[in-house]
């Protein structure tokens, strides 16, 4: 049956520059490119063409060029192209449109319309090459006051600590299971979290045995709703366990890793069936309430014996402040917010793009209930979804949070180029799929290189804005407000965010 | 000056004041009470690091007479006697009011809108169900009523056997015009002297700032005020002034006489050893320290600050923990002086002794009958 489907992008070969080396050949899984020796030229296949640019990048002569077909159709605002061809993607086979990696879709990116605030004259600006600049965070639950004794004039802490792990800088990688990603992925978020004193999350997929020696010191692992890899050890090895209750970039629904991907080693780290669908259902079947949500909490801190902070992670819905408060009363250390923005492996394309709320809206509000009902201090807050820049990671954190997760700008550090296609498994950049022809496309030793270039970087830049603010340490930054202003923002908006008007 | 006023949403909030000033304390740690003339010749001596604009004293010891009732001292602007009314109908209904008088003024002193001062020794008169309510608290709360809910009428102070005298003008006119330098004594005097960069001068703005027998005085700018305030918000403390002196004596208030943790460690709440040096302590600091860090964060005082807070039997000096904002402190005999410059104290004191400057973060604590603030001399740079 047709299909009816017109290419997505238009791939272009110069004639006069291909040598033949069939690179764009080998490294296309998608088989764009198909040479015949005996006629000595390219076919192209350019229907299968998703844009990943990985042909382009890797072509030596520089002779690919490929972009995207956009207005083939009449062109109409209202049908789209995209739109039109979900219809006939759905006509031809009933079934449910997949989309990966973040919603695209144009709706406000709060961050570009906020700015932040520098020094002059009354207060002096800090140079961060000169001074220092303190950018560690701890993540988990403060006690409300300290008791302090005295023997002899020296002062000693009397109060017990709830746990509370240190990050060297307040980035965190987001979750992402071994089984989404690839190993080598994996591995390299792991190496580049290690080297830079900051955390990667295991997601749901488990954390391979023989990483936990090295790796579980840095690793935030994850209790989902298909329980994929838990076991004592599991959660006694890692710093910060994390209960998955929801996803910016599909709330409300769960996940499902289809069985060819699940190799042996999967299946091993995830404690199921060799070639079996990794199903995560919607809702944990164990969690009907806070009061359920609760008991979770607690067991996990009983199985640990109380010596990890216990996070929750919520998509970004429509309440999320109330369900955030609910969420600290019941026992959680840290709350992570997940906005409409955040990525996947595999969700419905309606979820996608139609389900959440922006994570900045959510932020804000999230941080004022907090305040409000004064347990602020009682949780940490970490805001996922869509941070693109430092710029976005700073403003998230005057905003409100203490820490943010990173994760499609991760992918991005090594090599991704946001196709879209992760659910296809056929990522041609080696991290979203489990071909091994694919997978050794990646290095670890050289992907968590990029992975600690872009921190260093983004360290960089934070320090420099926070000294460009006057002040040395991040905890200054955080939540105030006072710092940021709207730009081209309604009314409505601006009260959300808390946040002045820029002249205001 | 606590007022308690809950802002819809924080857009709303108006901006706070930028102010930069020169302050001057002394103190005498025998408890021996002295004149006001060299708090007076020591600001006069500074007069570049104020506008004009804001000027007052802080004076401890100064009502023997009436040391065991709270001195309440109000100030009624537009010389508003409608105000006055009020206040003194709510005065006689929750106090026993023990003495009141005009705070005597100098004629010949003209000074920007002079209101009408009045001071008022008063015990609480609980209702019963008031009568477990510390007596502290129930100031605080009648206080609190006083400058929130009446026009024109303002507590400048509250304290026990302590006494504010602010206004807009030069300090040394406000001296004047409350003849501090004649009628007063005391064993502490602090000083401010007020150069606000974007707002006029309103009598209520002059430092110090009081809550019962605490007083602030205060320079710099503090560009953490944002995460201070909402963190003192959390603990019902709402900042209705704007000045970054008023997140200063909140926290104060929070810290010290509400948490009840001495200064030694609220200066290490406010200016806090850097990560760095943390880790080098032994494990008992390091433990302490960063437990410190971790739970106070919110109250770390970012940006440049020098600050002199005082209450009874003590007088503190802190600055910033990377010192943007200078602090001298000086000493001859039982005198301790805390000044924004050296000069300053060598105007009034020409035999000075000692001379010091305490690095970053580090508090120099003067305390009746010993010689704490000496602690600080051996860390000065």
């Amino acid at each position: 049956m047709y299909d009816y489907l017109l290419p997505e992008f238009l791939v272009e070969r110069r004639e006069d520059s291909c040598i033949r080396c069939r690179v764009c050949e080998r490294q296309c899984a998608n088989n764009v490119h198909l040479y015949d020796t005996e006629l000595d030229r390219f076919f192209l296949s350019e229907k299968d063409c998703v844009g990943c640019q990985r042909c382009v990048e890797l072509c030596p002569t520089g002779a690919l060029y490929v972009h995207p077909r956009l207005a083939d159709y009449r062109p109409n605002s209202s049908w789209t192209r995209d739109k039109m061809q979900n219809l006939k993607k759905q006509a031809a086979t009933g079934g449910v449109v997949l989309t990966g990696s973040g919603n695209d879709k144009p709706y406000r990116v709060y961050w570009d319309h906020l700015l932040l605030n520098a020094s002059q004259v009354t207060n002096p600006s800090i140079d961060p090459l000169r001074e220092p600049m303190e950018m560690q965070t701890f993540l988990g639950r403060k006690p409300d006051t300290l008791k302090i004794e005295f023997s002899e004039g020296k002062a000693k802490l009397a109060s017990e600590m709830c746990p509370n792990v240190p990050v060297q800088i307040p980035l965190v990688f987001s979750a992402m299971s071994l089984g989404a990603i690839s190993y080598p992925a994996f591995k390299s978020l792991a190496m580049a979290a290690k080297e830079t004193g900051v955390l990667f999350n295991t997601g749901e997929g488990g954390l391979p045995v023989e990483m936990r020696d090295e790796y579980a010191d840095c690793a935030i692992v994850q209790c989902a709703s298909g329980r994929f890899g838990v076991d004592l050890d599991y959660l006694n090895s890692a710093r910060i366990i994390e209960i998955k209750i929801g996803q910016g970039a599909k709330p409300g629904i769960g996940g499902h890793l289809p069985g060819e991907k699940v190799s042996d080693y999967i299946a091993q780290t995830r404690m199921i069936p060799r070639g079996t669908d990794a199903l995560s259902p919607a809702p944990q079947h164990d969690i009907y309430s806070i009061e359920d949500l609760s008991m979770l909490i607690y067991a996990l801190k009983e199985a640990t014996n109380y010596t990890k902070p216990v996070s929750v992670k919520i998509a970004a819905v429509h309440n999320v402040a109330a369900i955030a408060s609910g969420i600290v009363r019941a026992g959680a250390d840290i709350v992570a917010i997940d906005g409409i923005r955040g990525g996947t492996g595999a969700a419905p394309l309606a979820t996608r793009d139609n389900v959440g709320i922006p994570l900045e809206l959510a932020l804000a509000s999230v941080d004022k209930r907090l305040r409000d009902e004064g347990i602020r201090n009682k949780c940490s807050v970490m805001a996922a979804g869509g941070i693109r820049s430092s710029a976005d990671a700073i403003k998230a954190i005057a905003l409100g949070a203490d820490g943010v997760y990173i994760g499609t700008a991760a992918l991005v550090a090594m090599g991704c180029t946001l196709c879209h296609k992760c659910y296809t498994g056929k990522c041609n950049w080696g991290i979203c799929t489990q071909n091994p022809y694919l997978t050794k496309r990646l290095n670890p030793e050289l992907t968590s290189q990029r992975l600690i270039n872009l921190l260093k970087g983004w360290s960089h830049e934070i320090q420099e804005m926070l000294g460009g603010l006057g002040v040395n340490a991040i905890e200054s930054l955080r939540g105030n407000h006072e710092h940021l202003r709207g730009v081209g923002l309604e009314e409505w908006e601006l009260n959300v965010l808390g946040v002045k008007g820029a002249g205001e | 000056m606590l007022v308690q006023k809950y802002y819809q949403n924080e857009r709303f909030v108006p901006d706070k004041e930028m102010d930069a000033c020169g302050l001057f304390g002394v103190m005498h740690t025998g408890g021996v009470r002295f004149g006001g003339q060299m708090a007076i010749d020591a600001i006069k001596n500074m007069k570049v690091r104020g506008s004009g604009l804001g000027g007052g004293f802080a004076i401890y010891g100064l009502y023997p007479k009436y040391k065991d009732y709270y001195a309440l001292h109000i100030i009624y602007q537009n010389k508003n006697l409608a105000a006055k009314k009020v206040v003194e109908a709510f005065l006689k209904k929750h106090f026993y009011v023990i003495f009141d008088e005009e705070i005597p003024t100098n004629p010949d002193i003209r000074l920007f809108a002079p209101p009408l001062s009045w001071r008022y020794f008063v015990a609480p008169q609980k209702s019963s169900a008031e009568e477990d309510v510390p007596d502290d608290e129930y100031v605080i709360s009648k206080v609190m009523h006083l400058n929130s809910e009446i026009e024109d009428a303002y507590v400048f102070s509250s304290g026990k056997d302590v006494g504010v005298f602010k206004g807009v003008g030069f300090p040394e006119e406000i001296a004047d015009y409350f003849m501090l330098d004649k009628l007063y004594e005391g064993y502490i005097w602090t000083v401010h002297s007020r150069f606000p960069t974007n707002t006029p001068g309103w009598w209520g703005g002059a430092h110090p700032l009081s809550i019962l027998d605490w007083t602030v005085v205060h320079n710099g700018e503090i560009s953490s005020y944002g995460a201070n305030r909402r963190f003192l918000e959390m603990h019902n403390y709402y900042c209705t002034l704007h000045t970054d002196t008023e997140v200063l004596a909140y926290a104060v208030d929070l810290l010290m006489r509400r948490q009840g943790l001495p200064i030694e460690v609220v200066a290490k709440i406010f200016a806090p050893p850097m990560w760095d040096a943390i880790r080098h302590m032994n494990d008992n600091d390091k433990e302490l320290y960063t437990a410190l860090r971790m739970t106070y964060a919110p109250l770390l005082m970012n940006g440049p600050f020098t600050v002199i807070v005082a209450h009874h039997n003590e007088m503190i000096g802190l600055t910033d923990r990377i010192r943007l904002r200078p602090i001298t402190a000086g000493a001859k005999g039982e005198l301790v002086f805390l000044s924004s410059e050296e000069a300053a104290i060598h105007a009034v004191c020409p035999d000075l002794e000692l001379a010091w400057t305490p690095p970053g973060g580090e508090p120099v604590v003067v305390r009746l009958h010993t010689k704490d603030h000496l602690q600080s001399l051996n860390k000065s740079i």
